[in-house]
């Protein structure tokens, strides 16, 4: 057997259920000595939990952990750090205004006679960065370096720690290109030296370039796994989403266009131009009309929550326009949005949503308060009839409207939040994942409004990590990557398969964003 | 089985969080009670009207305060200036008493107006947190009193301002009337206007006000400046009472007492409510406690102590609420 046939970490049949949701169900995976392992899958697949097992922050209901054969049964994650297995997350997190050196060794510093060696660490942690190539005064404080390098420091920390396995979860999501090639070097020299890489991304330039095996996750479960070179770009994005390649959208538009309206003649009632936030969103242009749903696809880290949010003012944007009704719209100021009637349902309903301690009636007239007051008095008769009026339309199950919105359903308190949009008379409402976290039924009730509300002439702009609810629900998909317009399907050419190949796409492909037809997109599915 | 114990040690834990909440909303209201009914049992002379009256008195600039700083702790800030711009309207007072009482009055609270307005800038738009901000203006803010008073005592002989100390109204002390009518203003504030209500937003998820619109940082900045225009108004009435403008004593520890009441009196420092009556009972109790513990003839410090542990209670009662 060679050494890097050898299994170095494994994963047998692990099950690991949370209240209400099994979130492994016989997950298994196999990393080899000095191989890169990339494990994806499309939110809540289930990696993150995976990883969590096998780095000792959670235990799994059941199913075995082996290190270099032998079992293994972290409890913690420093357990798991002793038997070599290190962590490096998305996010740094180390000490922002300790130095390098100290971050390295941080909790194992070199001593002399009961106080720390700083010479001995600093020198220590010289020889480790230098042999993988990473150039850094180790005395300054890790927030006075960039992005790239603190994570540089933190594979540092993890190498320092005579890991067998690193783990990298989404290490490239705040890097440049430039930090990224550098990474991917120190990701090679760890090969080299026999190390194994456990590699979470979702992006494919990234994937196909350092990763050998990989194993595909998708609800729990694991769909695929082998090498990742006998896996097409497309297949992957397939197996990820859990369609058939050639699996076509089986109704293409809202009820509303099919009714023989066209949208299209309508003027735009939100136009929006080169709009540009770094890092996430790089300049994103399109229309929305009334009565259109507009779908933005793409995968987790394309920009589309932050273009969202560029819009509405949450997030002041840097450069680019938008429109509401041919005017033009103030950046950075949510106030000003909702003046100007766009309303925002953010993808986060506990921390951006929802005021827990507040009633429903509260929450639900929040943003309207100021329309339903006279002379800055509160008059909650009108407030009432408006609530009552909502709470039936959109079937909010509460006790009463005094009720606290803590104490509701998921489902109910999505509805609070889009009654609370709906208060406004909004000419544009941008949903982000309207209707994730919440149960099939009122799911289906959220979806049924969003068609409504376009049919009585709102422009809807859609965001949904789900593919049969983005297809399903738009009439024409903007699809993002990397903070940029990639592609826009259209009419029949609104089909998971055009999707897909827009996700796909190899980077570099100049795609037109309105010419696309689907006899474009099968030319680049097949190249 | 397991089904019927899992469901009988759920209802154990309902009927657990259910009496923490009622003693949360409820808890301050019983304390002062049997306080009450402590010293009429056992607190001689206590049930007369010249020991409510004082009492009363007592606690009025303390109650003023403490309302300001409950609207603060309502957006989950905090204001620990308020004993400084105590200070600072004491020491402005007598510099304006030569242009009648209103306008030195008006200039008092227009200090205090300033100083909330420079804390609420540095929250609401700098980003600075609250209790950095106003620790800023605590030293500050005294400092600034002395360097106007030339740290001098000054006598006031002023008459009208020196019946606001001691004048009163069918048998009502003016600075009681004057707490209770903040009392009163604070309350329809809070819950009649779309002020109060947005502070509560606010201070409930700010993140979720902002994305839905509201003015947070003009709710921020106001919350502050109103806290400062109080604290100058006890302030003003403090030196009527004391006869005198002294920077170095006046509003002493203030932020304390007012946190403690506020606090006491159920309003959670992590913010999203704002509880006007329990605030009220929060200042009527640490206050009746330390007379009485003084009418047993027992030393300050011991006052300190149960001072200290009804603070711990009322935290511990509390205690539940973040960890939800």
């Amino acid at each position: 057997m060679s050494e890097t046939n050898r299994p170095v970490l494994e994963a047998i049949d692990i099950t690991k259920s949370f209240p209400g949701v099994v979130a492994l169900s016989d997950v298994s995976l196999t990393v080899h000595r000095g191989t890169v392992h990339a494990l994806v899958g499309e939110n809540g697949a289930g990696k993150s939990t995976l990883i969590k097992v096998l780095t000792g922050v959670h235990s799994a209901d059941s199913g075995d952990v082996r290190l270099n054969g032998e079992p293994v049964d972290f409890t913690r994650p420093s357990e798991a750090q002793h038997a070599g297995i290190s962590t490096v997350y998305q996010e740094v997190n180390l000490v922002p205004l300790m130095s390098v050196a100290r971050n390295i060794f941080l909790g194992r510093e070199p001593t002399r006679r009961g106080l720390i060696d700083f010479a001995q660490m600093n020198e220590k942690a010289e020889h480790v960065l230098t042999t993988y190539g990473i150039d850094v005064d180790v005395r300054r404080p890790l927030r006075s370096l960039g992005m790239g390098v603190q994570q540089m420091v933190a594979v540092a920390r993890a190498i320092s720690l005579k890991a067998s396995v690193v783990v990298m979860d989404e290490p490239t999501s705040s890097l440049e290109p430039r930090e990224v090639e550098k990474l991917f070097d120190v990701i090679r020299r760890l090969k080299a030296d026999g190390v194994s890489v456990i590699y979470v991304s979702h992006r494919m330039e990234e994937l196909y370039t350092i990763c050998e095996q990989v194993t595909v996750l998708r609800d729990g479960r694991r769909v695929h796994t082998g090498p990742l070179l006998e896996l097409p770009r497309l297949e992957l994005v397939a197996t990820m989403l859990g369609r058939e390649v050639a699996e076509v959208r089986s109704h293409g538009t809202t009820g509303y266009a099919d009714a023989g309206h066209d949208v299209t003649a309508e003027t735009p009632v939100l136009v929006v131009r080169n709009l540009t936030r770094r890092p996430a969103v790089a300049g994103v242009s399109f229309d929305v009309r009334p009565g259109e749903v507009l779908g933005l696809g793409g995968l987790l880290g394309a920009g589309r929550s932050e273009t969202v949010k560029a819009v509405s003012g949450v997030d002041r944007a840097e450069s680019g326009d938008v429109r509401v009704a041919g005017r033009h719209l103030r950046s950075g100021s949510t106030g000003a949005a909702i003046s100007a009637g766009i309303a925002l349902l953010p993808e986060d309903r506990k921390t951006e949503g929802i005021i827990p301690e507040l009633s429903v009636r509260e929450n639900i007239v929040l943003a309207a308060m100021p329309r339903l007051s006279r002379a800055g008095l509160v008059s909650e008769g009108r407030q009432r009839r408006v609530v009552d009026t909502l709470m039936k339309r959109l079937r909010i199950k509460a006790s009463s409207p005094e009720q606290k919105v803590r104490e509701l359903s998921g489902g109910n308190q999505q509805k609070v939040l889009l009654a609370r949009l709906l208060c406004l008379s909004p000419k544009v409402l941008l949903l982000d994942e309207p209707t994730r976290g919440i149960d099939v039924g009122a799911k289906a009730e959220v979806q049924a409004l969003v068609e409504e509300l376009a049919q009585d002439g709102i422009g809807v702009v859609l965001i949904s990590s789900e593919v049969e609810e983005l297809l399903e629900g738009s009439d024409r998909v903007v699809v993002l990557k990397d903070g940029v317009v990639v592609d826009e399907l259209r009419g029949e050419g609104v089909s998971g398969d055009a999707l897909m190949a827009a996700l796909a796409a190899e980077p570099g492909t100049d795609r037109v964003r309105t010419s696309a037809t689907p006899g474009d997109r099968q030319e680049v599915a097949s190249s | 089985m397991t089904v019927l114990q899992a469901s009988v040690v759920d209802m154990a834990a309902t009927i657990r969080r259910d009496r923490w909440r009622w003693v949360r909303e409820y808890g301050v209201y019983i304390a002062l009670a049997l306080v009450v009914v402590f010293d009429l049992l056992f607190t001689s002379n206590f049930a007369t009207t010249a020991n409510v009256r004082t009492q009363l008195v007592q606690v009025s600039p303390v109650i003023v305060v403490a309302l300001g700083m409950a609207m603060v702790i309502g957006t989950a800030g905090i204001d620990l200036s308020v004993g400084s711009v105590m200070a600072l309207s004491a020491a402005v007072l007598p510099l304006y008493l030569g242009y009648g009482v209103v306008p030195a009055v008006l200039m008092c609270l227009v200090a205090g107006c300033l100083s909330g307005l420079l804390g609420g800038s540095l929250v609401a738009f700098v980003g600075v947190q609250p209790i950095v901000a106003t620790l800023a203006l605590l030293v500050g803010g005294r400092g600034l009193a002395l360097v106007i008073a030339d740290g001098q005592l000054k006598q006031i002989s002023d008459p009208t301002i020196l019946s606001l100390g001691d004048g009163s109204f069918l048998g009502i002390s003016y600075f009681v009337l004057v707490a209770a009518g903040v009392a009163l203003l604070v309350a329809f504030l809070v819950r009649r206007t779309t002020f109060g209500r947005q502070l509560v937003a606010v201070g409930g998820n700010r993140a979720a006000s902002r994305v839905a619109g509201l003015p947070v940082r003009r709710v921020l900045l106001t919350v502050y400046v109103l806290s400062g225009a109080l604290a100058a108004l006890a302030g003003v009435f403090y030196t009527a009472r004391l006869t005198a403008s002294d920077p170095s004593s006046i509003g002493q520890l203030y932020e304390l007492s007012a946190i403690t009441a506020v606090v006491v009196g159920g309003t959670p420092l992590a913010g999203g409510r704002v509880k006007v009556l329990g605030t009220l009972a929060g200042a009527m109790l640490v206050q009746l406690v330390r007379a009485t513990i003084i009418k047993l003839d027992l030393p300050d410090s011991t006052a300190q102590l149960v001072q200290a542990a009804i603070i711990l209670a009322a935290v511990f009662v509390q205690r539940e609420r973040s960890t939800r």
